[in-house]
């Protein structure tokens, strides 16, 4: 792994040729069915879902994609889910728990949509529910930080068993510019602000917070190596009885 | 005296005419008015160019979907205590334009080697509507559904409950619900169709109920209907305010699936939900 500054990886996870969610589920699973809607009030396009076998095995896949260009963008409000889309997270993972169903989460996300509207429609109470649900999921259920881990917006789909994050990715409690105008009232001092937050893999792997660092994987390149991996990880948890699975996830957030 | 013998029919009787089994020649899409010779609908009975599904024989639906076809409760129908006879000659026309004695079709059958549970309501059965016989044959079907450990495919299409049997039609919303969640309490995949028209009381219960929920093209999803809406409120929805598309949007379908695809996305379904491939 290359030796980088906080703010370089802040770069690295906001590149504009980052691999997308998208990319990722076509290449780790087959047969994908994507499903829509939280079956409240909306279908959410910030946030992706669906079933997928991840060799041979059933899972369900929950993940907050950007868009690629600005019509995507703006469709997707930047990456950046409303109540809704949480909502249909936490309808795909209740419903992955029903058919034991191990779950993948994929986050690339500056944090939940901040609007009036998201407000009104209760984008706390939305994260607050994937988080106490999430904890208590009768299910493995793993998570990758891919690109930007936003706040509350990312951890509302990584309460799981295990969280890992691609080298060029951040996971970060507020983004350095907001910390930086906070704590000096002067954006530029972004750097600074990114080495204080420590938002970077290595220094969240030293905290124990997440469980490992994964290489960074391009668009295009081959996801053999990073299936086994996530299959590896699903073998391994579904190996547990399922109380001793949530124990042991509930223990793992006690720690902090 | 003559002029009245070639009078237009009136618009009650065109939507008569669009309800009846069609065999024109020529049809035109109630969705994209286009018009086209009717064999171009196909096999799928679809519109060429906007695919909205045309209704659909339950019979129909059966043979094109599923195989090996083995038919539930075939003989309950309506009960005798209903006598009024008006209702007994929609019920004897809907027995004959259909070929079954209740709005829905039940059975077991495979789908691409899966064993299913399947129901199949008949739009032409006096609208789909939801009579007591049609509550009990879907309660049954969930029923051996558990029993068997089979998932459901529920095809829905209906103007909601039935009028004529009163509050004991309503019951049934109660009464097939409660074998749903039996069903799935049992662990067991249910995935509902929504087809044209869903409505009323079928949409406010089991059409609204299941694991993965799937549309035809442009079908009418909705609970009250158009001029209930204006009559009650004077409020004119929007033209499409129902369409399978806009409930999609407002999160109430998982995928919206042309007919010709409709076959081999349940088998992927059904592929993506078999134990044995290792669940976790
Ligand atoms: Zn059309």
């Amino acid at each position: 792994m290359v030796n980088k500054t906080a703010y370089q990886r802040v770069q690295g996870a906001r590149r504009k040729d980052k691999i997308s969610i998208a990319a990722l589920i076509d290449g780790l699973t087959t047969d994908f069915f994507e499903q829509h809607g939280d079956r409240l009030e909306a279908d959410d396009h910030a946030l992706v879902g669906g079933i997928g076998l991840l060799k041979k095995r059933p899972i369900t896949v929950v993940g907050i994609q950007k868009g690629r260009d600005t019509d995507e963008n703006i469709d997707r409000h930047f990456g950046s889910p409303t109540p809704e889309g949480y909502r249909k997270a936490l309808r795909l993972m209740k419903q992955a728990e029903k058919f034991r169903r191990p779950i993948l989460a994929l986050v690339n996300t500056p944090g939940a949509w901040p609007d009036v509207e998201s407000e009104y429609h209760g984008q706390g109470s939305a994260v607050a529910q994937c988080i106490i649900q999430g904890m208590q999921l009768k299910v493995p259920y793993i998570t990758i930080i891919v690109g930007e881990g936003g706040s509350g917006g990312a951890l509302a789909l990584a309460c799981g068993d295990r969280v890992f994050m691609f080298e060029d990715s951040i996971y970060s409690v507020l983004s350095p510019e907001g910390y930086a105008s906070i704590m000096w009232k002067d954006s530029a001092k972004v750097q600074q602000a990114a080495e204080e937050l420590g938002l970077t893999p290595e220094s969240l792997l030293k905290d124990g917070i997440i469980n490992k660092i994964i290489h960074e994987y391009q668009p295009g390149d081959d996801l053999s190596d990073l299936r086994n991996f996530i299959d590896d990880q699903f073998t391994e948890l579904s190996s547990l009885p399922v109380n001793e699975l949530v124990d042991q996830r509930q223990r793992r957030f006690q720690n902090f | 005296m003559l002029q009245s013998r070639f009078k237009m029919p009136s618009h009650d009787e065109l939507v008569k005419r669009m309800d009846a089994i069609p065999d024109h020649v020529l049809r035109e899409c109630p969705i994209c008015h286009y018009k086209f010779l009717s064999m171009r609908a196909g096999r799928n009975n679809t519109c060429p160019k906007c695919g909205y599904g045309f209704r659909m024989l339950a019979k129909r639906r059966v043979k094109t979907t599923f195989d090996k076809f083995t038919e539930l409760d075939r003989d309950l129908t309506v009960p005798d205590r209903y006598t009024d006879e008006k209702y007994r000659a929609k019920i004897a026309k809907a027995k004959k334009v259909t070929g079954i004695n209740e709005s829905v079709l039940t059975g077991t059958a495979l789908l691409d080697k899966h064993a299913v549970a399947v129901g199949v309501m008949d739009p032409f059965w006096i609208m789909g509507s939801l009579g007591s016989a049609t509550g009990e044959k879907i309660t049954r079907l969930f029923e051996l559904a558990t029993r068997k450990q089979l998932p459901v495919i529920m095809f829905t299409a209906s103007g909601g409950a039935r009028m004529q049997e009163g509050l004991n039609s309503l019951m049934q919303m109660a009464k097939v619900s409660s074998a749903v969640a039996a069903h799935s309490k049992a662990g067991l995949l249910y995935i509902v169709v929504l087809c044209d028209p869903t409505t009323g009381g079928v949409t406010a219960s089991f059409a609204m109920d299941g694991d993965i929920t799937l549309a035809e093209p442009h079908a009418l999803i909705g609970f009250a209907g158009r001029r209930v809406i204006e009559q009650t409120i004077m409020q004119r929805p929007p033209k499409d305010f129902q369409s399978a598309e806009t409930v999609m949007k407002h999160g109430f379908i998982d995928q919206i699936v042309n007919r010709a695809d409709m076959k081999e996305t349940l088998a992927k379904l059904l592929l993506l939900h078999t134990r044995e491939n290792g669940n976790g």
